[in-house]
Parts: structure tokens; sequence; C-alpha cells
């Protein structure tokens, strides 16, 4: 689904990205971990083409996305922070998403019912706390079922309630053979969710494995213990399977 | 693209600031207008307040509301729409939003109290420096990461354009007073929008004590109808080429 290949991007001297290489299949929810400043944000924003690479080359259903932009309309995409015109109200964001996108006709709007948001649709986006703004991306990146889901820092700033209700989401969504891609740092959110792991350090890609394999080779059960054995000791090499 | 600009319009409308700027603008003219017996002096007033205000409001509300939508820049992006697209209609907007601004503030009360043909360039001329002082802010805002810089850059741009031109110009002039020196100085007008505005106005008004140096040789060498056309060309060259530059940077821009 999204091939990338020798994606290197830097910011003056700062390799954010340097040579990474990966590919992603249907049906895979793929958790994006690294420390701060590993690149995971901009390895996100190169598949959105929201940031140009340098080199290097990302394929998505086997079109490359460099001059295209129709792309897009696959991607479903949860930014970190999401800020919207102070004085549009729920509803109107919504819709306007809708009329950009008239390619769609069909709209799963079984996120908005379950956050409630029909109750709160008039309400301006000045006025709502950083978690209700979370529930909206969280709509608007499901409401066009698109094929890739592209999450950052998704459960950041929900509710105990809504960050379940988006996980089981996302959970249905991976098991319709959709492809999942999340950045989270809240670790045991992405316990049952995530398929495989890729961990970045420094821009560079440090492994990319399934969940099992990595329970397996460090003897650990809890995503959060895998992932801090990892991090103490540099991976052994034998786990690179790119 | 229109979808995005009705949008951007719809929270415009309901912007504090906006709303503000277009009260503040029908203040000045009602009162300007409305006192004074003289219709031509309450027209030179408008037309100072007009080049003072205008550049400097638009390019600052411009700025900071294209580096405030950032974010939602990049949540429009990731839909599939053009860049150019989506840069442009969001100049639109916001050019769009201050255009109604200055018409409600300005255009209306002169309509009512001096409907001629001066007070019609007067409006055109605000509308210009409106849209070229928006196109400006798009610039900045796409050179720009920070938006500490860029606000800061769009005060000093608007400054130099109201306030500093004028005195190089002035020193130039003085420095070289002893050449034949008009030619290169109409070409050097050219370069400052403001003074385009100014010189476009004073060219209806026939008062030819206030058009000064630079609106004396428009005159002189063009005459009226030709000195409109060419202003006017000359502005729209300058709500055009930002606008390209810009498309063409925020092409290769990282978000």
């Amino acid at each position: 689904m999204i091939t990338i290949e020798h994606l290197t991007k830097s910011y003056r001297k700062f390799k954010a990205l340097d040579d990474i290489n990966l590919s992603f299949e249907r049906g895979q929810a793929i958790s994006l971990l690294g420390p701060n400043g590993s690149g995971k944000t901009t390895l996100i924003k190169s598949i959105l083409g929201l940031v140009i690479p340098e080199s290097g080359t990302i394929k998505i259903a086997g079109r490359e996305i460099k001059t295209d932009w129709e792309y897009r309309s696959q991607i479903g995409y949860m930014p970190q922070i999401g800020r919207y015109p102070e004085n549009m109200t729920i509803g109107q964001v919504i819709k306007m998403l809708k009329e950009i996108r008239k390619d769609c006709t069909h709209y799963d709007e079984e996120l908005i019912e379950l956050f409630n948001l029909p109750a709160q649709q008039n309400k301006t986006m000045r006025s709502l706390s950083g978690g209700t703004r979370q529930k909206v991306s969280a709509c608007l990146a499901f409401l066009f079922s698109p094929d890739i889901f592209i999450m950052d820092e998704p459960t950041a700033g929900l509710d105990p309630v809504s960050s379940e209700i988006l996980k089981e989401k996302i959970a249905k969504e991976c098991a319709n053979g959709k492809l999942i891609l999340i950045t989270s740092h809240v670790l045991s959110d992405l316990d049952e969710i995530a398929s495989h792991v890729v961990y970045l350090q420094d821009g560079k890609l440090k492994l990319y494995n399934t969940i099992d394999e990595l329970k397996f080779l460090t003897g650990e059960e809890k995503l959060n213990k895998v992932i801090a054995s990892i991090m103490k000791n540099e991976p052994p090499k034998k786990l690179l399977t790119v | 693209m229109r979808t995005i600009i009705k949008y951007v319009l719809l929270d415009l409308i309901k912007n504090k600031t906006v709303l503000v700027y277009t009260f503040i603008l029908a203040a000045l003219s009602v009162s300007v207008l409305a006192t004074g017996s003289n219709t031509s002096k309450g027209l030179l007033s408008l037309l100072n307040i007009t080049l003072l205000f205008v550049p400097i409001i638009s390019m600052l509300f411009a700025t900071i509301y294209f580096f405030n939508s950032v974010e939602f820049i990049e949540l429009l992006l990731a839909q599939p729409i053009k860049r150019k697209t989506m840069l442009l209609a969001e100049y639109s907007g916001v050019a769009f939003a201050l255009s109604i601004a200055y018409l409600i503030g300005v255009g209306i009360p002169l309509c009512i109290f001096s409907y001629d043909i001066a007070s019609l360039t007067l409006i055109l001329s605000g509308l210009l420096l409106t849209l070229i002082f928006s196109a400006l802010a798009l610039v900045i805002f796409v050179l720009f990461r920070d938006k500490t810089k860029g606000i800061g850059a769009a005060i000093i741009t608007a400054l130099f354009f109201t306030l500093l031109f004028d005195g190089l110009l002035l020193s130039f002039i003085f420095s070289f007073s002893d050449y034949p020196i008009d030619k290169p100085l109409l070409g050097l007008i050219s370069l400052n929008p403001v003074d385009l505005a100014r010189i476009l106005v004073l060219l209806k008004l026939d008062v030819a004590v206030m058009m000064g140096y630079s609106g004396a040789l428009f005159k002189k060498f063009m005459g009226s109808a030709t000195g409109s056309i060419y202003t006017i060309c000359c502005m729209s060259f300058w709500v055009i080429i930002p606008l390209l530059m810009s498309a063409k940077v925020f092409k290769r821009k990282d978000l």
C-alpha cells in the first residue's frame, strides 16, 4: 500500500529522516515510535505531501506521490494539534470538508455519533476544549472512510472513555483491512491495536518488526517493557528485517 | 476553491478585528465628510487616512490570520486539494473580507456624502491597496516559518512603503537635483504602491499643490488619463506578482 524508498529529509544541517526504507500493507496497524525529534512527524508529513522530501520516493498504491495530489483522497489524517478557524462551528467544519470532498458521497459518521458531537455542533471552535477539538479531528479523519489512516498522537488529550471509543474504532477499521499508522507516546494505548512497530531514532530506522517478534526476542510481554528494553540496548542487528 | 473561500469568509465576518476595523473606518469617514463644508478637503483627509491605515491594517491582519491558520491549512492540504488552490483561496477569503470592510467603512459614506469620480477613484485605490498588502502578507507568510518573525517583517514592510520610501525618494531627489531625474523618478514611484494610490486619486482631484513633485511629474508626462491607466496597471502588477511568487514558494514549502 505504502512503499517508501531511500527517503531523506534534512532541515539545514539537521537530518530529520535519513535513508528510510519501509513498506506497509493493508490490514497492518503500525505504531510509529521514537523519542522526541526522531522524525516521526516528518515521516508522516512526507507521506501526506506536507513535507517535500529531499531525495527518495514514496509510492502509495503503486503511484509515486511527488506530483500527484489526488492520492490524498485515500488518506484520513488526524493531526497532533487540530486548530480550526476560530469562529466556525463544529457543524460548519464538518460541512465544509464534505463540500470539499465532493468525490465522496458515503460518509462514515459513526464516530460523530459516538462522541455525541451533534449535540454541540453550534459551538464555535474557539470555545472548544483541547479534547473536543481532538474529537473533531478524529471524526474528520474517519469521515470519508479512506484506505489509510494516519494519526499523530490520537489519544493525547482525550478522556479515558473517548479514548476507548477511538481505539475501538481504529481496531474495527484495521480488521476491515485498512492500513493504520499511529504515533503515540502512550504505549499502553498501542498495545491492543498495533500489529507492527517502527522505531525511529535520530531520523534513522532502527527496527521494523511485528509485535509478536519483538515480544519473543526481548522476552517481555507488555509493549512498553518491550520498547524500554529496546531503548536501553541498541537493537540487535538480526532484528532488522527491512 | 469556492468552498474554502466561502468558509474563510464566514469565519472572518464574525471576526472582531474586522468589525472594529470597519467601524473605525466608518466613524472616520462620516466625521470627516459630514462636518466639513468642503468635500474636496474631506476627500483629501480620507485619502490620507486610507494611505496610512489600509496598508498597515491589511498587512498586519492578513499576516496574523495566515499564520494562525497554519494548522488549518495543513489539515486541508491533507485532503485532495492542490497547494496553489488552497493558498489562493485563503488569500481571496482574507482579501475579500478586508475589501468588504473598506467598502462599508469608506465606500458607503463616500457614496452618500460626495458621489463623484474622485470619490470612486479613492474607493478603487483603497481596494487595490487592500489587495496589494494582503498579497504581500501572503509572501511573508510563505517565506517565514516563525510567526513572530513574520509579523515583524510585516510591520517593517508596511512602514517601509507608507513612511520610509518617501523619505528615501526625497533624499534621492535632493542629492540628484542637478541632473534630469524626472524619468527615473517615475520609475521609482512605480515601486511603491502607496505612492501609486496617492497619485491615482490626486490626478482626479486637481489639487496641484497637494500633488507634490511626483504627482506633477505624472501629470506632465502622461496627462490625467494615461497616468491613471498606468497607475492602475502598476498596482495590478503589485497584486499579481506577489501572488505568483508566493504560490511558487509555497509549492516547495514544508509545513
